[in-house]
């Protein structure tokens, strides 16, 4: 029996597919008894889905530095 | 209402993701489109004295983008030997078929939204990603859009792994509400 939060935590990691199998094992269990966690666990795939989806781009912190620098520079 | 001001050294920070979300999709290449986002930058620096105030400092900055978006493909366009059309006829030259036959839009095909609806999206998600707390915001941005591993990000900030998934936790219950209000309910 592992409880909602642990589970929650394991459903976070597989988002990021770095969950062990067992501990998929264990949270798959855990969803068929606890309607919360299936509920959570739902709206946690689709907001996966959803980031994928978009294509989301972001700068590094060194490419953003090297943005600050270069605007110093024109000031 | 309450005049904007201009805080340029907050500027990349707060916008440099916005605004280069916005680019990409725009350009499709990130070289070109970190390149736009700097001429932003450095074009919303040289005319701050014309901030009326009157739109907030992101939609400012976005307009700025905007003209750059435009010029770049005019730009590119300007060449007469640039401008001319190319298609690939097929790259399989084995391919079965009528090239022209693929050439033709499928009347059916709702593919043509997916771009528009995937923008739309990209900025709803950015905008409740501005709404996190900084640091949340920050390993949030690391570990889904750039993909960095957990140690990484790990020894980067200085965090234990057990605190790195409480923050992940916090901003992605946060996003789902936030885009639960802003994207579905739509």
């Amino acid at each position: 029996m592992i409880f909602c939060e642990k589970a929650a935590r394991i459903c976070d990691k597989a988002q990021y597919n770095e969950a062990s199998f067992f501990e998929v094992l264990l949270l798959k269990f855990h969803l068929t008894m606890c309607k919360a966690c299936t509920k959570h666990s739902k709206k946690n795939g689709q907001l996966t889905s959803l980031c994928t989806n978009a294509k989301l781009h972001a700068l590094s912190e060194a490419e953003k530095n090297n943005l600050k620098e270069k605007l110093k520079e024109s000031l | 209402m309450s005049i904007n001001t201009l805080n340029p050294d907050n500027w990349v920070d707060q916008y440099a993701d916005y605004l280069f979300n916005y680019a990409v999709s725009r350009v499709s290449d990130a070289e070109i489109a970190k390149d736009l986002v700097q001429d932003t930058f450095i074009a919303g620096l040289k005319s701050a004295k014309n901030f009326k105030g009157d739109a907030a400092e992101r939609t400012w900055l976005v307009a700025i983008l905007k003209r750059k978006v435009i010029d770049y493909y005019r730009k590119m366009n300007s060449n007469k030997g640039k401008a001319e059309v190319r298609m690939s006829y097929s790259s399989q030259t084995d391919a079965e078929g009528d090239w022209l036959e693929e050439k033709v839009a499928d009347p059916n095909s709702l593919l043509e939204n997916d771009f528009l609806e995937n923008e739309e999206l990209g900025t709803a998600i950015h905008d409740c990603i501005d709404k996190l707390p900084k640091k949340q915001a920050l390993v949030f941005k690391m570990k889904t859009i750039q993909g960095i591993s957990t140690d990484d990000i790990c020894n980067e900030l200085n965090i234990n792994p057990s605190n790195l998934w409480v923050m992940i936790h916090r901003s992605r219950s946060a996003l789902m509400d936030c885009l639960n209000q802003n994207w579905f309910s739509i």
